[in-house]
């Protein structure tokens, strides 16, 4: 410890504070949207389907925090990729 | 006239709500303003003692919903301010004692006649607090700078979002400043950066608030502390003033020597 900081004892309580509360909010908003995670899902399945058979039933798909950052993990096991997909309609023709 | 119809809230207890309302209220009537101050928080009723009008209680706001009296005939009216009104809670009631479509008329009809109508709500994110705010344009939400606070805050501000509340700002209260450079309280821009909703004042934690709901005085009426001072701010903001947002500094009010005791206890 310097000789600065042992004179003026700064605390540092108010960073892990913001810390737990930056972490602790992004659970409790991602909690509050549990809706939007199902939507996000059926999505997802919907355009990956597109191009390959994927195993629905055994999707992962989580909001996960490490340090201080958060990210969206999917594991979606690819049954075969379709010899077609070169002709799959995308969104951006669907209506056509 | 068309009242702003405007609820203060919080999520968490015994974050300043209360005080919050009171003082809001006053200030807004010393302007000229003609203002209803509504207690919704049933059951646990505390805005009456906190304006210092308990004792002039007839009717309370649970009457008029059953029509036992006219809505006029339970505004309490303070003497020492012009158009300054309260609407007490009922005591001995509990918050189901009102539907949110009653709140709604109730408030309506008050829309009329006033300036404005603050809502003080009761903690929670029950029934209680849909009913205090169900009839709000806009809301105040108040937190302290700590991490149950902020949360809370959090989850009340969603729901107000979600109820489609088109203005939503920040009251951060019991703010001391002494802390936050020894680095041992959050900060106002780590609270409203964390909170994203616009900031309308910081009221610092001040002796002079607990004197002040000692005597039934709100700080409003008159006083100059701290404490004061940030609510007569936030009373501009809401009016629409540009009024620089400060820091304040719970030492300001004392003297001199006292200031520096206090900067220095290690
Ligand atoms: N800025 C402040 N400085 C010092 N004391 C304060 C300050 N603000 C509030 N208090 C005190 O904190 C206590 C709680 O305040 P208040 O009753 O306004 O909170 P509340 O949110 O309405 O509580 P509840 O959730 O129970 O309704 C009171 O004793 C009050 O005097
Ligand atoms: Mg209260």
């Amino acid at each position: 410890m310097g000789f600065l900081s042992r004179f003026f004892k700064v605390g540092d309580s108010k960073k892990k504070a913001k810390e737990r509360l930056q972490l602790v909010l992004i659970h409790d908003r991602a909690d509050i949207s549990a809706g939007m995670m199902e939507m996000l899902r059926k999505d997802i399945i919907e355009v990956i389907s597109r191009y390959m058979e994927i195993d629905e039933s055994q999707i992962e798909l989580e909001l996960e925090k490490e340090n201080k950052s958060v990210a969206l993990v999917a594991n979606i096991p690819i049954v075969k990729v379709k010899r077609n997909y070169r002709n799959v309609k995308t969104s951006s023709n669907k209506g056509e | 006239m068309n009242a702003r119809i405007i609820v203060v809230t919080s999520g968490k207890g015994g974050v300043g709500k209360t005080t919050v309302t009171a003082n809001i209220s006053v200030a807004l009537a010393k302007e000229g303003y003609s203002v209803v101050a509504i207690d919704a928080d049933i059951g646990l009723r505390n805005l009456d003692v906190v304006m210092g009008l308990e004792n002039r209680i007839v009717y309370n706001l649970v009457d008029v919903v059953e029509g036992s009296c006219r809505l006029e005939q339970a505004l309490v009216r303070d003497k020492r301010v012009d158009n300054l009104y309260l609407l007490p809670a009922a005591q001995t009631r509990t918050k189901d004692a009102v539907s949110p479509e009653q709140m709604v008329e109730l408030c309506e009809a008050l829309r009329d006649s006033y300036d404005f109508v603050l809502i003080d709500s009761p903690a929670g994110i029950e029934g209680g607090f849909k009913n205090a705010a169900v009839a709000a344009d806009e809301a105040l939400v108040v937190a302290t700078p700590e991490v149950s606070s902020v949360r809370d805050a959090d989850r009340i501000i969603g729901l107000l979002e979600s109820e489609g509340k088109k203005s939503i700002s920040l009251i951060v209260n019991r703010y001391r400043s002494s802390m936050v450079k020894k680095g041992n309280m959050l900060d106002v821009t780590d609270v409203s950066e964390i909170l994203a909703v616009k900031l309308l004042g910081v009221v610092p934690e001040d002796e002079a608030v607990v004197v002040s709901t000692n005597k039934g005085e709100p700080l409003s009426m008159g006083y100059s502390s701290p404490a004061a001072k940030a609510f007569r701010d936030i009373c501009h903001r809401i009016l629409g003033k540009d009024i620089p947002l400060k820091y304040p500094d719970e030492n300001e009010g004392k003297g001199f020597w006292e200031g520096i005791k206090s900067l220095f206890r290690l």
